[in-house]
């Protein structure tokens, strides 16, 4: 069901950035969300009100602001856990995913992966999704795998089954941040089961775009950031399955994590806590929870049908610059992607170009989008990003394609 | 930052000067910019203390390969303790209208190489001295 009968144009009032122009004067467009997304009214609040109204540590306080500040923050887990179907002793609070991942390949790979076990990943991975399993290879002397992708950014899939035997770990992306491609995990996912994989997704890029069901993806892990679903940076998550979180060993000791300490032994906490040692982020992850909301409210179906949309809008409104040397990369079919459009123009490199568009208000990233083995690959030294997200408008993408003629015009292309 | 590339820069960029290599460069030194991955070499021939001849070759935005052109032809005879003292202005000068700070490390890059070998180890960003 598609829900928001809210436009672009709207939703784009509830966030105050956009209320300030640049210093030149321009209207801020904001193509940048893959990296991190704006913030609703409602978060910002969110994080001000706990601030000044029931600052307290949580758990342990007895009194009224901490019992208030508890209950908050484990609503926003019951809240994140609905919004991925799970179960709120599955949602384990993070830092970023980057953070997410790190705890399960120090908890659980070096636990479970060993020199005969195989690793494997895709070519087109983030480095969050690729440097913790470089460590955890190194560790144990397991293999890195990879599964390969063609000159449009779309995995390959036909050795499949190959490529999976003797592993014991598939990680991969939901989402590329490079190119927006969509994996196919209803394809991946039943084949790593069959071959008695575990299987972690990535969610960073998939989460803040589209609809998520952990259960139904059948997924082991799915590791998320806040900051690029209207979130505040500093909260991510892990969701893990029950039975392998009850079996693995904590991450980071401390505080919160405990349910008895000796001088010599201690009992470890109940699920999620077990994994959440130190004073928590908070602030954060009770404003992660009023994102949460806000995109529940939208409907994450109509998320993802409005940058299907844009997708569509900006490829059709680019399409007369390839005359001049545009080069746009990935699979250019919203239904395999997400808001993502990577491009170059003619000899004008990547920096240059973003710095012109910054002269007309245009955010966009320009470099290797922390995917440098996926660059070097395809032979790409930098491309250029715009991304997008829901409250982008189809004048945002019009901006950007004039800003892109300016480039051609001073570059002479 | 649109006043930035100007008719010369562009030049600069499409068409570098003393772009290339030496038979026996002197002295030579090599970094990238961490910001952009910019990458600049610069190779120098020195005889009795100046910079006879100068070669550089890199890869990256317009703005580090047309400052690193320029610059060659700025200390093409040159002392080379002259070279290791150089200030961000001789780049500031030649290409300085516009660039915004969060580009300026893309402009001093090749200074810096340059400086590096000179001096005979990394020398520190000139925007930062």
């Amino acid at each position: 069901m598609i829900a928001a009968t809210r436009t672009p144009e709207m939703i784009r009032e509830d966030f105050p950035i956009f209320a300030h122009p640049t210093s030149r004067g321009k209207r801020l467009v904001y193509l940048d969300s893959a990296a991190t997304s704006q913030k609703p009214q409602a978060v910002i609040d969110a994080l001000v009100t706990y601030y000044s109204e029931y600052n307290a540590n949580i758990h342990r306080g007895v009194y009224e602001i901490a019992a208030r500040a508890t209950d908050a923050f484990e609503a926003a887990r019951v809240k994140v856990a609905r919004f991925i179907n799970a179960d709120q002793r599955e949602v384990i609070w993070t830092r970023n995913a980057t953070e997410a991942i790190n705890l399960v390949g120090y908890s659980w790979g070096l636990q479970n992966v060993s020199r005969a076990d195989a690793i494997l990943t895709t070519q087109i991975e983030h480095h969050s999704n690729l440097v913790p399993w470089q460590l955890l290879a190194e560790k144990t002397g397991a293999t890195l795998r990879f599964i390969p992708v063609d000159g449009r950014g779309v995995l390959q899939l036909d050795n499949l089954d190959r490529l999976l035997d003797g592993v014991k770990l598939v990680a991969i992306s939901h989402v590329s941040n490079t190119l927006g491609t969509i994996s196919p995990l209803e394809r991946i996912v039943p084949a790593a089961r069959a071959a008695g994989a575990t299987i972690l997704v990535d969610g960073a890029q998939g989460i803040p775009h589209m609809p998520v069901d952990v259960r139904a993806l059948d997924v082991d892990f799915y590791a998320f950031s806040g900051h690029k679903m209207l979130g505040p940076t500093g909260i991510g998550v892990l969701y893990g399955k029950h039975e392998l979180l009850e079996a693995m060993p904590p991450f980071l000791a401390g505080g919160d994590m405990i349910r008895k300490v000796e001088y010599e032994h201690t009992t470890f906490n109940d699920l999620p806590w077990k994994f959440e040692a130190g004073t928590s982020n908070i602030a954060d992850a009770i404003a992660l929870g009023v994102a949460v909301d806000y995109l529940s409210a939208l409907g994450m179906e109509w998320v993802r049908a409005h940058e299907r949309e844009s997708l569509a809008y900006a490829l059709g409104r680019l399409a007369p610059l390839e005359s001049r040397g545009l080069r746009i990369y990935g699979p250019k079919d919203p239904a395999i992607a997400s808001g993502v459009l990577s491009f170059n123009l003619a000899d004008v490199h990547a920096h240059d170009l973003a710095s012109i568009l910054d002269t007309e208000g245009v955010c966009i990233r320009a470099g290797h989008h922390c995917t440098m083995p996926l660059m070097e690959k395809m032979g790409w030294p930098a491309t250029a990003r715009a991304s997008f997200y829901i409250y982008n408008t189809q004048a945002d993408i019009d901006t950007l394609a004039l800003g892109i003629e300016k480039a051609a015009r001073i570059f002479n292309v | 930052m649109d006043d930035f590339y100007r008719d010369f820069i562009l030049d600069h960029y499409r068409n570098p000067r003393n772009y290339g290599h030496l038979e026996r460069p002197a002295v030579w030194a090599e970094d990238l910019n961490p910001l952009c991955g910019d990458q600049i070499r610069f190779e120098l021939a020195v005889d009795g203390g100046v910079v006879r001849d100068v070669r550089f070759t890199g890869k990256g935005c317009a703005i580090s390969q047309a400052s690193a052109s320029m610059l060659t032809e700025a200390i093409k005879g040159m002392r080379l303790e002259d070279v290791a003292r150089l200030s961000k202005d001789v780049v500031l000068e030649n290409v300085g209208i516009g660039i915004s700070p969060t580009r300026m490390k893309c402009a001093m890059l090749g200074l810096r190489v340059a400086k590096s070998a000179a001096i005979g180890e990394i020398a520190g960003w000139p925007d930062e001295e």
